[in-house]
């Protein structure tokens, strides 16, 4: 009850700034790990930055409450302090954004043991309402064009770290595309001949 | 090293790129001794698949040497001999837990266009567009291969490559066409397309049981390979009606099964995309649906069709209404490889089956774009392309 009449002011604030654009993104995985595993890491709210692109870093000051710090343009930060407001171990965990600071923002994330063994299944929810002005801009360019995808990529992130341990990328891999980067990286790679190439055996 | 990369329609061309590294900690890089070109990649290089970039590295087929592993892999090491799936699986999700293997949830970094476009996403694949993750392709020097744990299996040095190649694709993918086939003793299998994964598909069925396997295709130099695997064949161009002729081949049941392998491939972002290329691609989808039409129509009753040929989008006129009034059971889809790569080994060492007898062409990298277009005009009786990434020069 206490989270619905949270989330009825949270609509109020909302309907109290027009020009930025709030953001919504609700979102359910299948995670191949127990319960408590899950919850455990999501509950340490620093380990967030590792899977959400937007956030720099989250540091935890007491029980309940944590120091957020957001990405933005030119090296610049936005940040505000979080509160988690309710909580059951390996059942859920809500938070919200307490007041003064640059970003309201309020999440939630339910688990449930999936059907089959040593799994979760999450429901995430997040809400960001931008302010307005100069804060607001930045925290717009931050997100891009379409912040309720980045969003549900930095889910769908969480969901790859737990399970593989890793995030599946191919930023670093080579192409033969022509962008000036690639034309430097192939003058150097012509310039010295690679050490695999001199360690490995020419094939018969 | 040197790579073959995509520009654009109709060309591709070998490139000097930079070496891979190691990008994540389950990366291994391997040095390639043999890869191939698949039939889907002319899919490819006819322009058909959409969100490939210019210079992206084609190349789905490949084998070689582990030169270098990421800290958490610990099951392959520096100098082991592999052959790596087309797809790339992590390992540790319920689609892999469950042995649905091409359906990983982990390893495509673009998800979110599969999603959209087909509800769920699919594992990402090496060299085949940025839609399946725009991971770079094996037909190169080098390869960077994500999860190297999982994926790649260790080959005993002493095999000679050309015999194991191609458990990195066709040879498992028309297995499980032939497995989902629940193949009793004697039972008639038809198999539309005799390309290599046809190939391996007559041959996977016998090897499963089937009495007879009837084979269907229009190249006299692809039904003599099947005809040597004791298929018995028919050149549909010569055959004014495929239906009548299976039929009386069958005692007029049809067949107990019918493999597809030729797929159809229709592309694109999102839904409007889909209906508007199979639009303008009106004749070649017709041509190709044609097939699945056949198949459905020809099997006996209560019969199982088998589609490995690629489908993508949506499909126009099929008999549904056939497949229902028949009690047919319908199975697809991409290739669980791990299920079959260990199994079908051992069938290559037992001497079962020598899956180098489908190879018409053995060429050097630098030799690829030339057979591209070879390959895909079926020009010179060309049936499968092997190339040997670090042989020098051009063949004649």
């Amino acid at each position: 009850m206490a989270a619905a009449g949270g989330l009825l002011v949270f609509q109020g604030f909302r309907e109290s700034h027009k020009t930025a654009r709030p953001i919504h993104v609700e979102r359910s995985f299948t995670i191949s790990k127990p319960v408590g595993e899950v919850f455990n890491f999501w509950r340490n709210f620093e380990n967030l930055p590792k899977f959400m692109r937007h956030l720099n870093t989250v540091e935890v000051t007491d029980q309940t409450r944590s120091h957020w710090e957001a990405r933005a343009p030119l090296g610049t930060s936005i940040s505000w302090e979080a509160q988690i407001t309710d909580e059951r171990e390996n059942d859920y965990i809500l938070w919200e954004s307490l007041p003064g600071g640059a970003v309201e923002h309020r999440g939630s994330i339910q688990f449930r043991n999936a059907p089959f063994a040593d799994a979760t299944e999450v429901i995430v929810s997040l809400d960001y309402r931008p302010p307005v002005g100069k804060v607001g801009a930045l925290f717009a360019r931050l997100f891009g064009e379409n912040p309720e995808r980045q969003i549900r990529e930095d889910l769908r992130r969480f969901k790859q770290l737990m399970e593989a341990g890793e995030i599946p990328t191919i930023e670093g891999q080579p192409s033969g595309r022509r962008s000036p980067f690639v034309r430097m990286m192939h003058a150097a790679s012509a310039e010295r001949t690679s050490v695999r190439e001199r360690t490995s055996p020419v094939s018969a | 090293m040197k790579a073959l990369c995509w520009f654009g329609k109709k060309d591709v061309r070998v490139e000097t790129v930079p070496d891979p590294q190691i990008l994540n900690p389950r990366d291994a890089i391997v040095r390639i001794t043999r890869t191939a070109i698949c039939g889907s990649d002319l899919h490819l290089y006819d322009g058909y698949i959409p969100t490939l970039e210019q210079g992206d590295i084609l190349g789905h087929e490949f084998m070689g040497e582990v030169v270098e592993v990421g800290r958490e892999v610990k099951k392959l090491k520096v100098g082991d001999k592999v052959v790596v799936p087309f797809t790339i699986c992590c390992g540790q999700c319920y689609f892999c837990k469950n042995e649905l293997w091409s359906a990983c949830d982990n390893t495509n970094p673009n998800a979110h266009v599969l999603e959209a476009l087909n509800g769920h996403n699919a594992a990402g694949l090496f060299g085949y567009s940025h839609m399946y993750g725009g991971y770079a392709g094996g037909q190169a020097q080098y390869v960077r291969v994500p999860m190297a744990d999982v994926g790649p299996i260790q080959v005993p040095n002493d095999i000679p490559d050309e015999k194991v190649l191609f458990l990195s694709d066709i040879f498992p993918t028309g297995y499980q066409a032939a497995e989902a086939c629940d193949i009793k003793p004697g039972q008639v299998v038809a198999v539309w397309g005799c390309g290599p994964v046809g190939q391996f598909a007559i041959r996977s069925a016998f090897m499963l049981g089937a009495g007879r396997v009837i084979a269907i295709d229009r190249f006299p130099e692809r039904l003599q390979l099947a005809a040597r695997a004791n298929a018995e064949v028919i050149n549909y161009e010569e055959t004014p009606d495929l239906i009548e002729t299976l039929k009386t081949m069958t005692g007029g049941r049809g067949p107990d099964a019918c493999i597809d392998a030729v797929g159809m491939e229709a592309h694109g972002h999102s839904v409007d995309a889909y209906i508007d290329e199979t639009k303008q691609a009106l004749k070649l989808t017709f041509d190709r649906a044609m097939v699945l039409r056949q198949a459905m129509q020809v099997c006996r009753k209560g019969g199982i069709v088998s589609i490995p040929g690629v489908y993508g989008g949506f499909l126009d006129k099929v008999p549904f209404g056939s497949a229902f009034a028949k009690g047919l059971t319908l199975k697809m889809g991409q290739t669980h490889m791990l299920r079959y790569m260990k199994p079908l080994l051992e069938r290559i060492q037992n001497s079962e089956i020598d899956p180098s007898e489908i190879i018409s062409h053995r060429v050097t990298l630098q030799d690829a774009p030339r057979m591209y277009d070879v390959f895909c005009k079926k020009e010179d009786h060309c049936t499968k392309v092997v190339l040997d990434p670090w042989a020098d020069g051009l063949a004649a």
